[in-house]
């Protein structure tokens, strides 16, 4: 034989179907419906939102977005004449939630590092409870509390802060008036949002590959140092995300803002002074006496809140899955 | 070296006649072996390793009983043995890993060149520095280049070392890896092979300068190819360290170790039945439970 | 021959290693307290503050002269981490202590058996009460668990079972609205059917809010947890022979069961206490009112909310109490959750 059996074929691989049974397409046809549902949901809100705070975003433009003033007045022929603009609070959101996250995020990994790495067992079982059920407090409890507990101490902090570095800027004040202030809002929320940061965060610690983890031990490290080396590296995306997930509650939180924080239409940066705002409490403020044009425009306020969570949700998940393809 | 194992055999039977006449491929891969060692290569630091009644349980389960074995300088020992008899849990012990698992406890001593590892006061970081340890699954750190792999330890440990290329060239040339990555430091660890990986590992733990490595089954996870290169790896590094190796594969011990020490589990904790030459352990075995496991009979 | 061995763990933390810790913790109290009495610092921060320095400082100098410079570092790692975990357990402690305390001051039987139909907000502590309001939070309750369970539970079965070609979207989908501020929920609501249908505030439209809230927490829960049953249950399920639907109710949501269980709870737990989106919503009213689809209704957080606005300091006192009755809701959800959950994995 001169061929050489070395001409092998590969057969093309199959096809392989199967029809599935009546009742698993009924099945498949009602789950792909209702998953469905979270986006005719998304959608229907955007839309709605849309159409009825249309004639704001007409009128106003863009300048919606980028103008201070917010007023309604007649003019003399008894005309409504109508100026809304979103800057002022939207710089007030973007203030109180940063200011959060920078006292959140320490702490949460801090509390998820403790928890995982060095708590005894007893501790860690009740601590941990305690901070799911933390996740679970109302935000009028935060408000409540922040107003009539934390706002003392907090005035008392921001005394001292004006006190020693009352040169810089951001910690001067106008007038000595420090009660409901940006940074007593930005202590409350940093509370709100630190169990949900610590949850994921410690998810994300405890499920550090044991075998690195023993790797770096093997090689004689402390165990900060089998931290440093191992689980921070392994954990920073999920940190990052859940971090992002924090930042998106702080953006839309309103009733525990509105208790701490005196609402006024003017971008403060001075924390610690007693005027400011963000979007989702403005809107509950001017609700109850909105006239119809009014109306309209809290409701595409409530628009351009709900694409900014919906821009930071979605870099968080950008940078969650980045971060997953390298590092793990 | 034996003396110390003989203790430990009051409940061994004696061997039969026939034994030394019964082919045994074991034995003569092992007496291969035991040729080709060169005796004296380079001078090894310390005096060794011995373990002195070493008793480990996991919560209140006796897991291992009564363990005393010297390991002397410059030479490679295998731990044989069924799966569960012990042979892991007592390795953990000669470096203090055992005791990350909550819930441990041992007793014994562990005398690293006379000093006990376990003594009250001990820094033990430093001594898991110079009894280092390859897992049975390759585990480089990802989030770290293959450069960085290798002088982790050093970081980990905070230690200053002039010549961080030259240290690195040494341990990866040692581990048998530095052609095949000498151009892709900068490059992650995780696309390597398989055994690649392990010989990183390898080359991490051998960057710290430890006298003793300790490895658990370093090449149950890998394939045959990149065994055989761990394999001539561990001989090229027995000059000039002592090497705990435990393994499931007997041929790997004939080829690999000096001394051979079968453990085994009679369903109560797991005690060392056996220790010696390792071509004797595979020829002329003293006990009839370690005769019975070198010829298949069981595990 | 038996062991008269005894296990040890020489590697726990020596009598001396105790005593050391011990000794370092006395003085930095004395010094925190020293302190504090000759200079102008003071209150909790500042004996916290010094505490914390003092400390630190004394087991860094015992961690360098056992273990060095790593040592030190890996104690101040030690040290700084059990501080976060004390701030936050601090804050908990606060808020708990303070609804319980200012909480029980106003709680009676009236309060839980009466509605506010014949008191004003100025009565006196002992005339009127939540019970409209308790009633309202259940039948939101109700009604957002009846639309969000199938919708949460199914689309997670889409997402880990039948595992479709829209995976990806609707997974980004459930995560976007996870973010969805609760205020804009009750303005959609708002917009989308009081502005455009003759719909008006009740119940109904309250729990259509709370909804768009509970749904992607249920659907996030219920996926974990049906992640976690083994793919050999559903293997061995389909290699006998079943369709693929028999196999998910009867092997994979049964094996998930407690963990789905807890999924619809915790979503309650998470909108029982929503105040903006009912805001827009559910009006107010002061007596129970037993029809969700017509006329406006009181819920807890409401009460609550007006309760602050007000500003007397028996709207205040009544405030407190109906959040220590939230509370104690929220704490109930909780162990039935937990319970529910163990009851059913140790069967």
């Amino acid at each position: 034989m001169s061929v050489a059996a070395s001409t092998k074929v590969t057969p093309p691989a199959r096809v392989i179907t199967t029809k599935p049974r009546v009742s698993d397409q009924i099945f498949r046809a009602i789950v792909t419906v209702f998953s469905f549902s979270a986006l005719v949901i998304l959608s229907l809100i955007a839309l709605f939102l849309l159409i009825q705070g249309f004639s704001t975003l007409r009128e106003q433009g863009f300048g919606f977005i980028t103008h201070f003033e917010w007023s309604i007045t007649t003019d003399d022929s008894g005309k409504e004449v109508a100026h809304f603009g979103l800057q002022a609070m939207l710089i007030g959101t973007v203030i109180i939630s940063f200011l959060a996250l920078l006292l959140a995020v320490p702490i949460a990994v801090l509390t998820a590092l403790f928890l995982t790495y060095y708590a005894p067992d007893s501790i860690k079982k009740i601590l941990v409870t305690v901070i799911d059920l933390m996740a679970a407090f109302p935000s009028i409890l935060y408000g409540l509390w922040g107003y009539f507990v934390l706002m003392p101490m907090a005035i008392y902090w921001a005394k001292l802060i004006h006190k020693w570095l009352g040169w810089i800027y951001i910690f001067d004040v106008p007038q000595p008036i420090f009660a409901r202030s940006p940074f007593i809002a930005s202590i409350v929320l940093s509370i709100m949002i630190i169990p949900i940061i610590t949850s994921v965060s410690r998810e994300v610690f405890s499920q550090t590959p044991l075998d690195r983890v023993q790797a770096a031990y093997a090689l004689g490290a402390t165990k900060w140092g089998m931290i440093r080396a191992v689980v921070l590296p392994y954990g920073a995306g999920g940190v990052v995300g859940g971090s992002m997930l924090g930042l998106g509650r702080a953006f839309g939180e309103t009733v525990a803002v509105y208790s701490v924080l005196n609402i006024v239409f003017r971008p403060n940066y001075q924390i610690l002074f007693t005027q400011g705002g963000n979007v989702a409490s403005m809107i509950i403020q001017k609700w109850g006496e909105a006239g119809k044009s009014e109306v309209s425009a809290l409701i595409a306020a409530g628009l351009v809140l709900f694409i900014l969570t919906l821009l930071v949700n979605f870099a968080a998940n950008f940078i969650v899955s980045r971060s997953v393809k390298s590092g793990r | 070296m034996i003396s110390n194992a003989e203790a430990n055999n009051q409940n061994g039977t004696q061997m039969s006649e026939q034994q030394n006449a019964k082919p045994s491929s074991l034995s003569d891969v092992a007496a291969k072996r035991a040729e080709h060692k060169v005796a004296g290569g380079t001078v090894p630091m310390g005096t060794g390793l011995e373990a002195r009644g070493v008793h480990a349980w996991f919560d209140k389960h006796h897991a291992l009983e009564d363990v005393s074995l010297d390991f002397s300088a410059g030479t490679v020992t295998a731990l044989i043995g069924p799966s569960g008899c012990g042979k892991s849990t007592f390795i953990r012990t000669l470096n203090r890993m055992h005791e990350f698992i909550p819930h441990t406890s041992m007793a014994g001593q562990v005398l690293l060149d006379g000093k006990d590892i376990y003594e009250a006061g001990i820094d033990v970081t430093k001594i898991r520095l110079q009894i280092g340890m390859v897992f049975q699954k390759p585990n480089p750190f990802p989030s770290m280049t293959i450069g960085e792999n290798v002088l982790s330890g050093l970081k980990l440990a905070q230690l200053k070392v002039s010549n961080h290329e030259e240290l690195l060239e040494e341990c990866l040339t040692r581990a048998g890896l530095w052609t095949e990555v000498k151009d892709r430091l900068g490059a992650h660890a995780g696309g390597l092979s398989g055994g690649q990986q392990q010989r990183l590992c390898i080359a991490r733990a051998l960057a710290v300068k430890p006298k003793v490595l300790l490895m658990d089954e370093p090449c149950s996870a890998l394939d045959p190819g990149s065994t055989l290169r761990i394999e001539e790896t561990i001989s090229q590094l027995s000059k000039s360290m002592t090497i705990v190796i435990v393994t499931h594969n007997m041929q790997q011990a004939a080829r690999v170790s000096d001394y051979t020490a079968f453990f085994l589990s009679d369903g109560g904790p797991g005690q060392m039945i056996e220790v010696g030459p390792t071509n004797e352990i595979f020829s002329r075995p003293r006990d009839q439970r370690t005769e019975n496991y070198v010829t298949g009979r069981f595990g | 021959m038996s062991s008269i061995v005894k296990p040890t763990k020489p590697w726990a933390a020596s009598p001396r290693d105790r005593a050391i810790t011990a000794l370092s913790i006395a003085i930095s109290v004395v010094v925190s307290f020293a302190v504090v009495a000759a200079t102008p610092m003071k209150g909790k921060l500042a004996y916290a503050f010094i505490f914390f320095v003092s400390w630190i400082a004394i087991d860094s100098l015992f961690a360098f002269y056992r273990l060095g410079v790593k040592g030190v570092r890996n104690g101040l790692a030690e040290k700084i981490t059990l501080i976060g975990a004390l701030i936050v357990s601090a804050a908990v402690f606060s808020i708990l202590w303070t609804t319980i305390y200012k909480g029980t001051k106003g709680l009676n039987l009236a309060f839980v058996t009466q509605t506010m139909r014949e008191a004003s907000i100025f009565d006196p502590i002992g005339k009127g009460g939540i019970l409209h309001s308790i009633v309202g939070t259940l039948i939101l309750i109700a009604l957002s668990i009846l639309f969000s369970v199938p919708m949460g539970i199914l689309t997670a079965l889409y997402l880990t079972e039948l595992k479709g070609r829209a995976s990806a979207l609707i997974q980004f989908l459930v995560q976007a609205m996870s973010g969805v501020p609760s205020v804009v929920a009750g303005l959609f609501i708002y917009a989308a059917l009081v502005l455009t249908t003759p719909l008006r505030s009740s119940a109904f439209l309250g729990a259509l809010a709370l909804t768009i809230l509970m749904v992607p927490t249920v659907t996030r829960t219920a996926q974990e947890v049906l992640n976690l049953v083994p793919r050999d249950l559903r293997e061995a399920g389909l290699a006998m022979g079943a369709t693929q639907w028999k196999t998910v109710a009867l092997v994979v949501v049964p094996a998930a069961r407690s963990g789905l269980i807890t999924a619809v709870i915790l979503g309650v737990a998470r909108i029982a206490g929503e105040t903006a989106p009912l805001i827009f919503t559910i009006g107010a009213f002061d007596s129970i009112n037993w029809n969700p689809v017509k006329g406006e209704s009181a819920s807890i957080p409401t009460i609550i909310w007006r309760g602050l606005l007000g500003g007397s300091p028996e709207a205040v006192q009544r405030a407190w109490s109906a959040i220590l009755v939230l509370l104690i809701l929220v704490l109930l959800l909780f162990v039935a959750a937990r319970s529910l959950g163990n009851r059913a994995m140790k069967k």
